[in-house]
């Protein structure tokens, strides 16, 4: 058969030859080998000082956008909660009462709105499935807990903030989106 | 009574650089385990990691004290007891360095110079199998009883190598005494260079010895859970895994006593030092062969796989042991012709 890589190698059963027998050579080549490794250059990210940078196709805690007004994206269509294979959104609809409408964008707006980091799989389809852009997953981590509470993320933590300069920029996620 | 404030000081003092040694060398392994493997390893606890060892003392200290419900309560604390005396015990006949004079006082920097010290130091090393048997049977587990089995055969095995070839080592030399036996390879008279089969098969043993990898059978995870300490926590884990260490401090001693001259380098009398900074130099420089042969202990742990359990008793019992016998013939054979 042809090899698939250069890197086959064809198993001989054949008997060492008494320098192989010895092993000693054997072990001074594998210090060698071990010693080169002492000076190479360490591949450890030194994590709270250096952080990895994501790619952008990576998956991490979610944020609930708000429009360039301020007023906020979503309205309670539902279509991430269906979508979500794992279950995790839960969403109580509300209807948006007259001069409420720069805090919401649509008539109709998401009086609760909560994710179960700890159901979430972090798939992605939510986001995909969202046809007001209101919802994203960002290259920020969950913190961990000591308490499953903690886990169920309600409005108060997803939305971003409205000042301008505190936003969360979700850009790099447009990338592979459909336009915004 | 000036004997004994000089004897005790002198134990208390061996005893706290052999701790503090065994603590660094853990710090040590890490971190060269580390480099190995093209990592940086732990360095955040003080400056460079150097109260890692501290940390995990401490975290030791503060694990829960478990002992399993059907254990023999009494052998199952005595076992890593055992395992850290023995291993501290032959630090006694190691000759640090020369005698100094303090006060117009001659201090032997030996513990104690016993005219049999090669046989104490072979007698007390296999004492230390039993610390692991004792612990692998009190556990009351399979795989501690297993793996107390593998290391009191895997012990007995390559004692007998040991053995022959410290035989050899005091046939040529002549003496039991470490002291003397130090003392003879003033000059560059390394017994490295007369013994060299005798010292390959003394250093293989000595891994063997210590538990260390490549001859780690009896901690073998794969096979054996955690072996002899699986049953094991807090500090009492600590001490057996201490105790190894202790043992590669020791079994390095041990190596640069008997084969690398000690505290002896070449040119030490030649440079002009009064008789007491001499000595203290040798001292410097007999903890550096320590140190280079645990370098040579922790470089081989992260270099070599471990045997398989029939590898390790046809290498012992088919290869070192008739390899002892022959180095011991013609060590007899020589000396008979040459003296
Ligand atoms: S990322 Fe996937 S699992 Fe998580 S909430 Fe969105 S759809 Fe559900
Ligand atoms: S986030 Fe998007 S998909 Fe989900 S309910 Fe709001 S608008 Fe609909």
């Amino acid at each position: 058969m042809h090899p698939l890589s250069s890197r086959s190698r064809v198993v001989v059963n054949k008997t060492m030859t008494f320098w192989e027998r010895l092993y000693l050579p054997a072990i001074v080549g594998g210090l060698w080998i071990t010693f080169r490794h002492f000076f190479y250059k360490k591949v450890t990210i030194r994590y709270p000082e250096i952080k990895r940078i994501f790619s952008p196709v990576y998956r991490g805690l979610h944020v609930l956008k708000r429009d360039d007004l301020g007023a906020e994206r979503c309205t309670a269509c539902g279509l991430c909660a269906v979508a979500c294979p794992a279950e995790a959104i839960t969403i109580d609809a509300a209807e948006r009462k007259p001069g409420e409408e720069g805090l919401y964008r649509e008539e109709k707006y998401a009086a609760k709105y909560e994710i179960n980091m700890l159901r979430c799989i972090f798939c992605g389809l939510c986001e995909e499935a969202c046809p007001k852009q209101a919802v994203y997953l960002t290259d920020r981590i969950v913190p961990s807990s000591f308490e499953r509470q903690d886990f169920i993320w309600g409005k108060e933590k997803l939305v971003e903030p409205v000042e301008p300069e505190k936003r969360v920029d979700v850009s790099i996620r447009h990338y592979f989106q459909k336009e915004a | 009574m000036l004997f004994w404030i000089e004897k005790i000081s002198l134990v208390v003092l061996v005893f706290c650089v052999t701790l503090v040694i065994a603590m660094y060398a853990t710090l040590a392994e890490r971190k060269f385990a580390a480099f190995f493997q093209d990592r940086i390893g732990p360095d955040r606890a003080g400056p460079f990691g150097l109260l890692q060892p501290l940390a995990d003392g401490i975290k030791f200290f503060f694990k829960e004290e478990f002992i399993p419900a059907n254990a023999d309560r009494f052998l199952f604390v005595l076992g890593p007891c055992l395992s850290m005396i023995a291993a501290c015990m032959t630090t006694a006949v190691i000759p640090w360095g020369h005698d100094i004079v303090i006060f117009g006082q001659t201090m032997a920097l030996q513990i104690a110079d016993l005219n049999v010290g090669v046989l104490y130091l072979a007698g007390v090393v296999s004492l230390g199998v039993y610390g692991i048997m004792i612990g692998g049977w009190a556990s009351n587990n399979k795989y501690s009883v297993l793996s107390a089995i593998r290391a009191s055969s895997q012990m007995i095995s390559y004692e007998l190598a040991m053995g022959l070839a410290l035989i050899a080592l005091v046939m040529h030399t002549g003496s039991l005494s470490l002291r003397e036996i130090v003392q003879a390879q003033h000059g560059g008279h390394w017994n490295v260079f007369f013994q060299p089969l005798g010292f390959l098969l003394f250093l293989i043993c000595s891994f063997a010895e210590a538990n260390r990898v490549p001859f780690d059978l009896a901690e073998c995870e794969t096979e054996l859970v955690g072996g002899y300490h699986t049953e094991y926590s807090s500090m009492k884990l600590g001490f057996y895994l201490f105790a190894e260490y202790i043992n590669m401090f020791i079994a390095s001693a041990v190596m640069s006593a008997l084969y690398f001259g000690g505290y002896h380098f070449p040119g030490l009398y030649h440079i002009g030092l009064s008789d007491n900074s001499a000595a203290l130099v040798g001292v410097g420089v007999f903890f550096l062969k320590i140190a280079a042969f645990m370098f040579f202990f922790i470089w081989i742990r992260w270099t070599l796989p471990r045997f398989r359990y029939d590898q390790l008793m046809r290498l012992g019992w088919k290869i070192l042991l008739p390899l002892a016998i022959a180095n011991m013939i013609f060590t007899g054979f020589l000396s008979l012709l040459l003296g």
